[in-house]
Protein backbone atom coordinates (compact mmCIF):
# COMPACT_ATOMS: atom_id res chain seq x y z
CA UNK A 1 0.00 0.00 0.00
CA UNK A 2 1.32 3.52 -0.77
CA UNK A 3 1.06 6.40 2.13
CA UNK A 4 -2.08 8.02 0.92
CA UNK A 5 -3.67 4.27 0.94
CA UNK A 6 -2.40 3.51 4.43
CA UNK A 7 -3.67 7.10 5.96
CA UNK A 8 -7.10 6.02 4.89
CA UNK A 9 -7.14 2.48 5.77
CA UNK A 10 -6.09 3.92 9.33
CA UNK A 11 -9.16 5.97 9.23
CA UNK A 12 -11.20 3.53 8.08
CA UNK A 13 -10.66 1.02 11.03
CA UNK A 14 -10.74 4.19 13.70
CA UNK A 15 -14.44 4.92 12.00
CA UNK A 16 -15.09 1.53 12.00
CA UNK A 17 -14.57 1.39 16.20
CA UNK A 18 -16.98 3.97 16.48
CA UNK A 19 -20.35 2.56 15.50
CA UNK A 20 -21.03 -0.89 14.03
CA UNK A 21 -22.54 -1.07 10.75
CA UNK A 22 -25.30 -3.29 9.56
CA UNK A 23 -24.40 -5.53 6.52
CA UNK A 24 -27.18 -4.06 4.00
CA UNK A 25 -27.21 -3.06 -0.17
CA UNK A 26 -29.00 -2.00 -2.62
CA UNK A 27 -32.98 -2.45 -2.34
CA UNK A 28 -33.21 -2.54 1.05
CA UNK A 29 -35.46 -0.18 3.40
CA UNK A 30 -32.95 1.44 5.86
CA UNK A 31 -34.04 3.39 8.81
CA UNK A 32 -30.81 6.28 9.02
CA UNK A 33 -30.67 7.89 12.43
CA UNK A 34 -28.94 11.24 11.70
CA UNK A 35 -27.37 13.74 14.54
CA UNK A 36 -28.62 16.98 13.95
CA UNK A 37 -26.78 19.71 16.10
CA UNK A 38 -29.32 22.64 16.76
CA UNK A 39 -26.61 25.38 18.71
CA UNK A 40 -26.01 23.14 21.79
CA UNK A 41 -28.48 20.49 21.63
CA UNK A 42 -28.13 17.62 19.75
CA UNK A 43 -30.86 15.56 18.95
CA UNK A 44 -31.53 12.49 16.24
CA UNK A 45 -33.95 12.43 13.32
CA UNK A 46 -34.52 9.37 11.15
CA UNK A 47 -34.14 9.53 7.52
CA UNK A 48 -36.23 6.20 6.05
CA UNK A 49 -36.18 4.86 3.04
CA UNK A 50 -34.91 2.40 0.14
CA UNK A 51 -31.02 2.23 -0.28
CA UNK A 52 -30.89 3.01 -4.47
CA UNK A 53 -26.84 2.69 -4.93
CA UNK A 54 -23.90 2.07 -2.37
CA UNK A 55 -20.35 3.56 -4.33
CA UNK A 56 -16.74 4.07 -3.49
CA UNK A 57 -14.80 1.87 -0.64
CA UNK A 58 -12.78 2.31 2.26
CA UNK A 59 -13.53 6.00 4.05
CA UNK A 60 -14.79 7.42 0.44
CA UNK A 61 -17.83 4.94 0.37
CA UNK A 62 -21.41 6.13 0.60
CA UNK A 63 -24.98 5.18 -0.58
CA UNK A 64 -28.07 6.76 -1.70
CA UNK A 65 -31.29 6.84 0.40
CA UNK A 66 -34.41 7.73 -1.48
CA UNK A 67 -37.98 8.10 -0.04
CA UNK A 68 -41.10 9.97 -1.10
CA UNK A 69 -41.82 12.86 1.30
CA UNK A 70 -45.29 14.76 0.89
CA UNK A 71 -45.44 13.21 -2.67
CA UNK A 72 -42.04 14.81 -3.80
CA UNK A 73 -39.12 12.58 -3.90
CA UNK A 74 -36.14 13.33 -1.76
CA UNK A 75 -32.73 11.43 -1.83
CA UNK A 76 -29.92 11.85 0.43
CA UNK A 77 -26.35 10.53 0.23
CA UNK A 78 -24.25 9.25 3.34
CA UNK A 79 -21.03 8.57 3.82
CA UNK A 80 -21.17 4.95 5.21
CA UNK A 81 -18.86 5.73 7.87
CA UNK A 82 -19.85 9.11 8.81
CA UNK A 83 -19.80 9.83 12.20
CA UNK A 84 -23.18 12.15 12.49
CA UNK A 85 -24.59 8.90 11.40
CA UNK A 86 -25.77 7.78 14.53
CA UNK A 87 -27.11 3.94 13.60
CA UNK A 88 -28.38 2.57 10.63
CA UNK A 89 -31.18 0.17 11.02
CA UNK A 90 -32.07 -2.49 8.63
CA UNK A 91 -35.92 -2.53 8.19
CA UNK A 92 -36.42 -4.68 4.90
CA UNK A 93 -34.47 -6.73 2.65
CA UNK A 94 -35.18 -6.38 -0.88
CA UNK A 95 -34.33 -8.59 -4.08
CA UNK A 96 -33.53 -7.01 -7.09
CA UNK A 97 -31.26 -7.46 -10.08
CA UNK A 98 -29.40 -4.33 -10.20
CA UNK A 99 -26.36 -2.61 -8.06
CA UNK A 100 -28.25 1.54 -9.07
CA UNK A 101 -31.64 1.42 -8.47
CA UNK A 102 -31.92 4.75 -10.58
CA UNK A 103 -34.82 3.59 -12.05
CA UNK A 104 -37.28 4.02 -8.95
CA UNK A 105 -36.93 7.90 -9.86
CA UNK A 106 -39.47 7.51 -13.30
CA UNK A 107 -41.60 5.39 -11.17
CA UNK A 108 -44.25 6.04 -8.27
CA UNK A 109 -46.53 3.28 -6.44
CA UNK A 110 -47.50 0.18 -6.87
CA UNK A 111 -44.18 0.24 -10.01
CA UNK A 112 -42.01 0.94 -7.52
CA UNK A 113 -42.40 -1.58 -5.23
CA UNK A 114 -39.50 -3.95 -4.53
CA UNK A 115 -40.14 -7.64 -3.71
CA UNK A 116 -38.87 -8.83 -0.04
CA UNK A 117 -35.48 -11.11 -0.71
CA UNK A 118 -35.89 -14.45 1.08
CA UNK A 119 -32.83 -15.36 3.00
CA UNK A 120 -31.79 -18.73 3.78
CA UNK A 121 -31.10 -19.68 7.11
CA UNK A 122 -27.24 -19.84 6.54
CA UNK A 123 -27.76 -15.95 5.28
CA UNK A 124 -29.35 -14.95 8.35
CA UNK A 125 -26.90 -16.58 10.56
CA UNK A 126 -24.12 -15.00 9.08
CA UNK A 127 -25.61 -12.01 6.97
CA UNK A 128 -23.16 -11.16 3.61
CA UNK A 129 -22.76 -7.63 2.42
CA UNK A 130 -19.90 -5.17 1.57
CA UNK A 131 -19.79 -3.78 4.95
CA UNK A 132 -19.41 -6.09 7.93
CA UNK A 133 -20.24 -4.60 11.47
CA UNK B 1 11.20 34.71 9.90
CA UNK B 2 11.75 30.91 9.81
CA UNK B 3 12.81 28.76 7.43
CA UNK B 4 10.13 26.52 5.03
CA UNK B 5 10.09 23.02 4.03
CA UNK B 6 10.41 21.18 0.28
CA UNK B 7 7.47 19.02 0.52
CA UNK B 8 6.42 16.16 -1.97
CA UNK B 9 2.55 16.38 -2.57
CA UNK B 10 0.82 12.95 -2.64
CA UNK B 11 -2.86 13.46 -3.19
CA UNK B 12 -5.44 14.06 -1.53
CA UNK B 13 -8.14 12.38 0.77
CA UNK B 14 -10.63 12.69 3.55
CA UNK B 15 -10.98 13.00 7.21
CA UNK B 16 -13.71 12.99 9.71
CA UNK B 17 -12.88 15.74 12.49
CA UNK B 18 -14.14 15.41 16.39
CA UNK B 19 -17.70 16.98 15.17
CA UNK B 20 -18.23 14.58 12.34
CA UNK B 21 -17.63 17.37 10.01
CA UNK B 22 -15.65 15.84 6.38
CA UNK B 23 -12.24 17.38 5.86
CA UNK B 24 -10.39 17.51 2.78
CA UNK B 25 -7.08 16.98 3.20
CA UNK B 26 -3.62 17.29 0.83
CA UNK B 27 -0.90 15.22 2.21
CA UNK B 28 2.32 16.04 1.23
CA UNK B 29 5.56 14.34 2.54
CA UNK B 30 8.89 15.54 3.57
CA UNK B 31 11.57 13.69 0.78
CA UNK B 32 15.12 13.83 2.32
CA UNK B 33 14.58 17.47 2.77
CA UNK B 34 18.14 19.04 3.87
CA UNK B 35 20.11 22.54 4.24
CA UNK B 36 22.19 22.20 1.24
CA UNK B 37 24.04 26.03 1.75
CA UNK B 38 23.35 28.94 3.58
CA UNK B 39 23.69 32.34 2.18
CA UNK B 40 24.90 34.97 4.90
CA UNK B 41 24.89 38.55 4.66
CA UNK B 42 28.88 39.34 4.73
CA UNK B 43 28.94 36.74 1.75
CA UNK B 44 25.77 37.36 -0.12
CA UNK B 45 25.04 40.05 0.98
CA UNK B 46 21.45 38.51 2.32
CA UNK B 47 20.28 35.79 4.80
CA UNK B 48 18.94 32.46 3.50
CA UNK B 49 18.61 28.54 3.83
CA UNK B 50 19.20 26.57 0.77
CA UNK B 51 17.44 23.42 1.10
CA UNK B 52 17.49 19.83 -1.33
CA UNK B 53 14.56 17.52 -1.06
CA UNK B 54 14.21 14.17 -3.46
CA UNK B 55 16.33 11.47 -4.28
CA UNK B 56 18.63 12.19 -7.83
CA UNK B 57 20.95 9.36 -9.66
CA UNK B 58 24.34 10.92 -9.20
CA UNK B 59 24.73 10.06 -12.93
CA UNK B 60 22.24 12.15 -13.46
CA UNK B 61 23.65 15.36 -11.14
CA UNK B 62 26.42 17.57 -13.30
CA UNK B 63 30.23 17.85 -11.68
CA UNK B 64 29.36 21.38 -10.58
CA UNK B 65 26.14 20.40 -8.47
CA UNK B 66 28.16 16.69 -7.54
CA UNK B 67 30.62 19.40 -5.67
CA UNK B 68 28.15 21.14 -4.55
CA UNK B 69 26.52 18.53 -2.16
CA UNK B 70 29.99 17.44 -1.62
CA UNK B 71 30.42 20.08 0.19
CA UNK B 72 27.77 19.76 2.04
CA UNK B 73 27.77 16.09 2.72
CA UNK B 74 24.32 15.72 1.13
CA UNK B 75 23.14 13.04 -0.92
CA UNK B 76 22.43 14.07 -4.19
CA UNK B 77 19.05 16.20 -4.29
CA UNK B 78 16.06 16.57 -6.68
CA UNK B 79 14.86 19.85 -6.18
CA UNK B 80 16.91 22.71 -4.52
CA UNK B 81 15.40 25.86 -3.17
CA UNK B 82 16.21 28.66 -1.20
CA UNK B 83 13.81 30.20 1.70
CA UNK B 84 14.86 34.04 3.26
CA UNK B 85 15.41 33.65 6.99
CA UNK B 86 16.01 35.84 9.97
CA UNK B 87 19.74 35.64 11.02
CA UNK B 88 19.00 33.90 14.03
CA UNK B 89 17.18 31.55 12.40
CA UNK B 90 19.94 29.61 10.26
CA UNK B 91 19.94 25.77 10.35
CA UNK B 92 23.21 23.99 10.17
CA UNK B 93 23.89 22.35 6.72
CA UNK B 94 22.80 19.08 6.31
CA UNK B 95 20.15 18.43 8.98
CA UNK B 96 17.11 17.41 7.67
CA UNK B 97 13.78 18.86 8.47
CA UNK B 98 10.94 17.13 9.97
CA UNK B 99 7.06 17.23 10.00
CA UNK B 100 7.20 18.63 13.32
CA UNK B 101 8.47 22.21 12.23
CA UNK B 102 4.98 22.96 11.71
CA UNK B 103 2.41 22.95 14.45
CA UNK B 104 -1.53 21.94 14.17
CA UNK B 105 -4.22 24.26 13.65
CA UNK B 106 -1.21 26.71 11.92
CA UNK B 107 -1.68 28.39 9.12
CA UNK B 108 0.73 27.70 5.90
CA UNK B 109 1.14 29.33 2.23
CA UNK B 110 2.05 26.58 -0.31
CA UNK B 111 4.09 27.41 -3.32
CA UNK B 112 3.85 25.34 -6.15
CA UNK B 113 3.70 25.06 -10.08
CA UNK B 114 -0.08 24.35 -11.40
CA UNK B 115 -0.91 21.86 -13.96
CA UNK B 116 -0.45 22.49 -17.56
CA UNK B 117 -3.88 22.79 -19.43
CA UNK B 118 -1.88 23.63 -22.57
CA UNK B 119 -3.66 26.11 -25.31
CA UNK B 120 -7.08 27.19 -24.38
CA UNK B 121 -9.84 29.81 -25.19
CA UNK B 122 -10.79 32.63 -23.07
CA UNK B 123 -14.00 30.69 -21.69
CA UNK B 124 -11.47 28.48 -19.77
CA UNK B 125 -8.44 30.83 -19.61
CA UNK B 126 -10.22 33.64 -18.26
CA UNK B 127 -13.73 33.26 -17.35
CA UNK B 128 -15.42 34.90 -21.01
CA UNK B 129 -18.38 34.29 -21.23
CA UNK B 130 -18.65 33.49 -24.56
CA UNK B 131 -21.84 34.13 -27.30
CA UNK B 132 -24.94 33.12 -27.16
CA UNK B 133 -26.29 29.57 -28.03
CA UNK B 134 -28.88 30.48 -30.24
CA UNK B 135 -30.05 34.21 -31.73
CA UNK B 136 -27.82 33.83 -34.84
CA UNK B 137 -24.09 32.73 -33.50
CA UNK B 138 -22.67 30.44 -36.21
CA UNK B 139 -19.94 27.97 -35.06
CA UNK B 140 -17.91 30.59 -32.62
CA UNK B 141 -20.10 30.14 -29.24
CA UNK B 142 -16.84 30.37 -27.42
CA UNK B 143 -15.21 33.32 -29.39
CA UNK B 144 -14.02 36.00 -27.27
CA UNK B 145 -15.79 38.42 -28.92
CA UNK B 146 -14.80 42.11 -29.23
CA UNK B 147 -10.68 42.75 -28.76
CA UNK B 148 -11.32 46.60 -29.28
CA UNK B 149 -12.91 49.87 -30.56
CA UNK B 150 -12.99 51.79 -34.07
CA UNK B 151 -10.39 53.35 -36.39
CA UNK B 152 -9.86 55.07 -33.05
CA UNK B 153 -7.40 53.96 -31.73
CA UNK B 154 -6.87 51.11 -34.05
CA UNK B 155 -5.40 48.79 -32.81
CA UNK B 156 -5.49 46.45 -29.51
CA UNK B 157 -4.37 47.55 -26.26
CA UNK B 158 -1.39 45.42 -24.96
CA UNK B 159 -1.98 43.31 -22.41
CA UNK B 160 -5.42 42.39 -23.48
CA UNK B 161 -6.59 38.70 -22.23
CA UNK B 162 -6.75 36.45 -25.59
CA UNK B 163 -6.37 32.48 -25.78
CA UNK B 164 -3.30 31.22 -25.03
CA UNK B 165 -0.83 28.88 -22.44
CA UNK B 166 -2.50 27.90 -19.32
CA UNK B 167 -1.39 26.43 -16.89
CA UNK B 168 2.57 25.54 -15.46
CA UNK B 169 2.79 28.97 -13.54
CA UNK B 170 3.89 29.36 -10.04
CA UNK B 171 0.83 29.95 -7.51
CA UNK B 172 1.06 30.27 -4.13
CA UNK B 173 -2.37 29.46 -1.94
CA UNK B 174 -2.15 31.28 1.05
CA UNK B 175 -3.56 30.37 4.43
CA UNK B 176 -3.47 26.68 4.75
CA UNK B 177 -4.28 24.74 7.41
CA UNK B 178 -2.44 22.10 8.84
CA UNK B 179 -5.07 19.62 9.99
CA UNK B 180 -2.24 16.86 11.21
CA UNK B 181 1.32 16.09 11.26
CA UNK B 182 3.39 12.74 11.10
CA UNK B 183 6.34 13.12 12.44
CA UNK B 184 7.46 9.20 12.00
CA UNK B 185 6.57 9.07 8.26
CA UNK B 186 6.99 12.69 7.69
CA UNK B 187 4.06 14.10 6.37
CA UNK B 188 2.46 17.28 6.31
CA UNK B 189 -1.49 16.97 5.80
CA UNK B 190 -3.16 20.33 4.72
CA UNK B 191 -6.74 21.00 4.66
CA UNK B 192 -7.34 22.02 1.09
CA UNK B 193 -5.76 21.49 -2.12
CA UNK B 194 -2.10 22.49 -3.45
CA UNK B 195 -1.16 23.85 -7.08
CA UNK B 196 0.40 21.30 -8.94
CA UNK B 197 0.37 17.85 -10.14
CA UNK B 198 0.78 14.56 -7.59
CA UNK B 199 4.60 13.71 -7.02
CA UNK B 200 5.33 17.38 -7.90
CA UNK B 201 7.25 19.77 -5.17
CA UNK B 202 5.86 22.43 -3.24
CA UNK B 203 7.25 25.01 -0.68
CA UNK B 204 5.28 25.14 2.44
CA UNK B 205 6.55 28.22 4.56
CA UNK B 206 4.49 29.81 7.69
CA UNK B 207 1.78 32.27 6.74
CA UNK B 208 2.81 35.69 6.19
CA UNK B 209 -0.37 36.87 6.56
CA UNK B 210 -0.79 35.46 10.28
CA UNK B 211 1.03 34.95 13.22
CA UNK B 212 2.89 32.27 14.18
CA UNK B 213 1.94 29.84 16.99
CA UNK B 214 3.52 30.07 20.07
CA UNK B 215 4.40 26.50 20.26
CA UNK B 216 6.07 26.48 16.64
CA UNK B 217 10.05 25.39 17.34
CA UNK B 218 12.31 28.06 16.27
CA UNK B 219 14.67 28.21 14.29
CA UNK B 220 13.04 24.80 13.07
CA UNK B 221 12.27 21.21 13.52
CA UNK B 222 14.69 19.10 12.74
CA UNK B 223 17.44 16.03 13.18
CA UNK B 224 20.89 17.13 12.62
CA UNK B 225 23.36 15.07 10.25
CA UNK B 226 23.91 11.90 11.64
CA UNK B 227 21.16 11.43 14.43
CA UNK B 228 19.19 8.70 14.67
CA UNK B 229 15.74 8.87 12.49
CA UNK B 230 13.78 7.86 15.53
CA UNK B 231 15.10 10.39 17.83
CA UNK B 232 13.99 13.78 15.81
CA UNK B 233 15.60 16.96 17.49
CA UNK B 234 13.33 20.09 18.15
CA UNK B 235 16.10 22.37 18.57
CA UNK B 236 13.92 24.97 20.67
CA UNK B 237 14.37 26.60 24.07
CA UNK B 238 10.46 27.43 24.27
CA UNK B 239 9.08 24.85 21.82
CA UNK B 240 6.92 21.91 23.58
CA UNK B 241 7.13 18.87 20.80
CA UNK B 242 4.13 19.12 19.19
CA UNK B 243 3.59 15.63 18.08
CA UNK B 244 0.04 14.52 17.84
CA UNK B 245 -2.60 15.65 15.66
CA UNK B 246 -5.51 17.78 16.55
CA UNK B 247 -7.70 15.75 15.20
CA UNK B 248 -7.67 12.05 15.70
CA UNK B 249 -8.20 10.90 19.34
CA UNK B 250 -5.02 9.43 21.00
CA UNK B 251 -5.77 6.45 21.47
CA UNK B 252 -6.05 5.76 18.00
CA UNK B 253 -2.81 6.99 17.53
CA UNK B 254 -0.31 4.44 18.85
CA UNK B 255 -1.83 1.86 16.72
CA UNK B 256 -1.88 3.63 13.54
CA UNK B 257 1.80 4.52 14.28
CA UNK B 258 3.19 1.00 14.83
CA UNK B 259 1.02 0.48 11.15
CA UNK B 260 2.67 3.40 9.67
CA UNK B 261 6.51 1.70 10.61
CA UNK B 262 5.97 -1.16 8.67
CA UNK B 263 4.86 1.04 5.66
CA UNK B 264 7.17 2.98 5.65
CA UNK B 265 10.12 0.81 5.25
CA UNK B 266 8.28 -0.85 2.52
CA UNK B 267 8.11 2.38 0.72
Amino acid sequence: MNILQTLEHEEAQRLKALRATPAFQPGDTLRVNVKIKEGERERIQAFEGVCIARAGEGVQENFTVRKISFGEGVERVFPVLSPMIDSIEVKRRGAVRRAKLYYLRERRGKSARIAERQMTQAERDEPKGPTEA
Amino acid sequence: MRTGVIAKKLGMTRFFDEGGAHVPVTVLALDGCQVVAQRTQEKDGYVALQLGAGAKKVKNTSQGMRGHFAKALVEPKHTIAEFRVSEDNLIDVGAELTADHFVPGQRVDIQGTTIGKGFQGGMKRWNFSGLRATHGVSVSHRSLGSTGQRQDPGRTFKGKKMAGHLGVETVTTQNLTIVRIDVERGLLLVKGAVPGSEGSYVKVSDAIKKALPEGAPKPGGFRKTGEDKSAPAVEAASAPEPEETVIEPTEAEAPAAEASNEGGENQ
